[in-house]
């Protein structure tokens, strides 16, 4: 999952950093992610894992790193 | 938050940005940000809807600028930009964007919004006061 998050990151992200080696807790918005790139992200996870993100997950603190996505990624499948 | 009687936002969006994110992503892309009356007005025009939803995403952007939470992750849907039929524009704000708003006894709104070459801009000004439901923007 975390791969794939990661390559998500590195087409939709627009990071200054390369997304392959960026630390899992770095925080995104320091690396460069823009709020209108944290869109692309989010709805590029949803077609991925096949989920939607609920109006009360739409914040910046789920998008703002790797682990932070993998784990409402983890958390919205396991609802599934 | 400091607080003050005038707060001011700014925001520049890349135009060609945004006519990627809906070409990649369409509708999915435009219904999450954007209310279904600026949807109707942006279009579907590749010539001009890229641009409108660019200055309109900027709008929201520095509406939050203002409120002091652009870390704060609050809907964009819940800040709206009006177009009068003169063209001037104007801001509503729903939802928990008014619930900033009114915490912080923000109650006139200003809008202005540019966009030229591959920039679009909005800058937004908020007084606190009396509350109105929107501020016209000089055409």
């Amino acid at each position: 999952m975390t791969e794939r998050i990661r390559n998500i990151l590195k087409e939709h992200g627009r990071l200054s950093k390369d997304a392959a080696t960026l630390p899992e807790d770095a925080d995104l918005y320091q690396a460069g992610m823009t709020s209108h790139a944290s869109v692309n992200v989010m709805l590029a996870i949803e077609g991925t894992f096949n989920i939607e993100f609920p109006d009360s997950m739409l914040k910046r603190s789920v998008f703002e790193s790797i682990a932070a996505i993998r784990a409402a990624v983890e958390q919205l499948t396991a609802g599934g | 938050m400091a607080a003050g009687p005038l707060r001011i936002g700014v925001d520049l969006v890349q135009i060609s940005q945004v006519a990627n994110s809906i070409d990649r992503f369409g509708e999915a892309f435009t219904r999450r940000l954007f209310t279904d009356d600026e949807i109707r007005y942006c279009g579907t025009d590749p010539a001009t809807a890229p641009g409108r939803f660019a200055a309109r995403m900027a709008a929201k952007e520095a509406t939050f600028k203002a409120l002091g939470v652009a870390d704060g992750g609050l809907d964009p849907r819940g800040v709206e930009v009006r177009r009068s039929a003169s063209g001037a524009c104007s801001l509503t704000l729903h939802g928990a964007a008014r619930g900033h708003a009114d915490a912080a006894h923000l109650g006139s709104w200003s809008v202005s919004l540019s966009h030229e070459g591959d920039y679009a801009i909005a800058m937004v000004v908020a007084l606190a006061g009396k509350k109105q439901e929107s501020v016209d923007s000089p055409p």
